[in-house]
């Protein structure tokens, strides 16, 4: 994908992002993340059944990358099992550090390559996608 | 006013406009910090040879300094600690606790910082008194109007800042103060963001206690200061406890204190950030606290009138004397357009500043912050509205 792609599918997702809204709902688990170093906050809600995501949520105010990372990422681990999920987390944050990834498993998610290489969008890039981490370990 | 050579950190071609966070240093401070390390690198009222007494001496003066400065009536009203929030907390838990009870009222506005309201929110807990928002005007700047409206008898403290680290408007802290001790309200003002930009004189606006930040005034980090009234200062429990702050004490009930300054002034002190923010006082002195004021308040103007003619911005505070533009770009988060300006090497602030009420007044829970001083320049800001002036500022933000 060209950079311009790239850049299109962000801002569509900044604008635009999948599932914003919470449910409330017990049968979700629910998790606050903030980044400590600006105003980045999201609520994250997630249903989990037997052994499917079945639905994540979220909520809350932050910039591009953070709240277009988090939509891709929920568009892509709703119907994943937990394991399939927390690889595509543990691929992805390879990613953002620069280490050694599996490109197959975050095809889309894998856009955000460069953004490790701006150390002010590191956090931004996995504040929404270390929320559904640790959603499915709770 | 050429005073831009006195900064070592502006030959890096990068433009600061991040002095609401804090201010850069000229090198005469650097180089008076890195005297007393280098040359007389003792500790304060501790020692008996000299480079110690010279420590003290230095200490002192800055002491001095600092007093004449804000025109305290005695050193013994000068209180060094670490931080402005330290100094609001010390005020605020050290004298506040012990006097306030269940139901009495504390005025604050909604555009204060997180270090006025938390403190508040706590003895709210603590002791049950009554935290009540003064409504602002309708552009975000206080009333004096609504002030007297929200006076009842239950009223004992009135705590705000002198100048808001995001509206920027300056408080007629005179006037506010006498209307308060006419209703027997003291008055604790924060003076983090006025110091250094406008002339403060604590004796004509008898503000019983003002709390002194050295960062944001050309002063090192880690330094900050409390004025407060010598009987309330006196009438004040230390919050901290330790060395140098006492004469004697046997046991517990037997703890006699040193006199003010140094009863209120525990443990060491940070020395070398104590001279140097004299040696600031003395720098800001050479220039005069009105040219200050008057060349930052024409910088703002001039800010104002070229972000105007852009068509993809909103200003909140326009028309509000002083040295702080917030903004926003139309449709891009706010930290997006300071990291897009980061890329051109403009340093701008964003989010919420600290101040996490103002939100319910102006509907926005983050923009911008441009904050200006003396050393910054029209052609700064006509390179700030030049990289501004651009359409795709989002896209170019994400670095992709």
């Amino acid at each position: 994908m060209n950079n311009e792609l790239k850049r299109e599918l962000i801002i569509e997702n900044f604008n635009h992002p999948v599932n914003r809204g919470l449910t409330n709902n017990k049968d979700y688990l629910r998790e606050e993340k903030n980044n400590s170093s600006c105003i980045d906050h999201f609520t994250i809600e997630l249903k989990l059944e037997d052994n499917i995501v079945k639905d994540i949520r979220f909520d809350g105010e932050a910039c591009a990358i953070a709240t277009s990372s988090l939509s891709i990422a929920i568009s892509k681990i709703i119907g994943k099992t937990k394991e399939e999920a927390l690889n595509i987390i543990d691929n992805y944050n390879k990613m953002i550090k620069g280490e050694d990834y599996d490109k197959k498993v975050l095809e889309e998610l894998s856009i955000f390559e460069d953004v490790g290489r701006q150390p002010a969008r590191v956090k931004c890039a996995t504040l929404g996608i270390l929320g559904i981490y640790d959603l499915l370990n709770k | 006013m050429d005073y831009r050579k006195d900064f070592p950190f502006l030959d890096k071609n990068i433009i600061y406009f991040d002095n609401g966070a804090t201010s850069l240093k000229p090198k005469c401070v650097i180089d008076k910090m890195n005297e007393y390390y280098l040359n007389y690198p003792s500790n304060a009222h501790r020692g008996d040879y000299s480079i110690s007494i010279k420590a003290s001496s230095e200490f002192e003066n800055a002491r001095e300094k600092l007093r004449k400065f804000i025109n305290a009536k005695s050193t013994k009203e000068i209180i060094f600690t670490s931080g402005s929030t330290e100094s609001i907390s010390t005020v605020i838990y050290g004298y506040f606790m012990n006097k306030l009870k269940k139901g009495d009222e504390v005025l604050v506005t909604k555009a204060e910082h997180a270090s006025i309201i938390l403190p508040w929110y706590d003895l709210a807990n603590k002791i049950g008194i009554k935290i009540k928002f003064i409504p602002l005007n309708k552009d975000y700047s206080f009333s004096i109007d609504n002030l007297i409206n929200s006076i009842t008898p239950k009223t004992k403290v009135l705590s705000i800042a002198e100048i808001t680290n995001v509206i920027g408007d300056r408080r007629d802290i005179k006037k506010i103060t006498s209307i308060c001790h006419k209703n027997g309200i003291k008055v604790l003002i924060d003076g983090a963001q006025s110091l250094g930009h406008i002339k403060v004189d604590v004796s004509d606006s008898d503000v019983d206690f003002f709390a002194i930040s050295a960062h944001k005034m050309l002063g090192p980090m880690g330094v900050r200061a409390l004025y407060g009234k010598e009987e309330l200062l006196n009438d004040l429990d230390p919050i901290k406890k330790g060395g140098g702050m006492t004469i004697s004490f046997d046991n517990k009930d037997s703890i006699i204190y040193k006199e003010l300054p140094y009863k209120l002034e525990a443990g060491t002190q940070n020395i070398a950030g104590v001279i140097g923010f004299g040696e600031a006082i003395d720098y800001i002195n050479k220039i005069g606290i009105d040219n200050i004021t008057n060349y930052t308040h024409e910088l703002k103007k001039y800010l104002v009138e070229k972000l105007k003619k852009l068509d993809n911005i909103i200003i909140y505070n326009e028309n509000i004397e002083g040295s702080t533009v917030i903004i926003n770009i139309k449709d891009v988060f706010s930290q997006d357009t300071a990291i897009y300006l980061d890329k051109h090497n403009i340093c701008v602030r964003s989010g919420d500043h600290c101040d996490k009420k103002l939100k319910d007044e102006i509907n926005i829970t983050n923009t911008v912050r441009i904050s200006l001083y003396f050393y910054n320049t029209k052609e700064e800001i006509d390179k700030l509205v030049e990289v501004l002036n651009n359409n795709n500022i989002l896209e170019e933000s994400l670095g992709i």
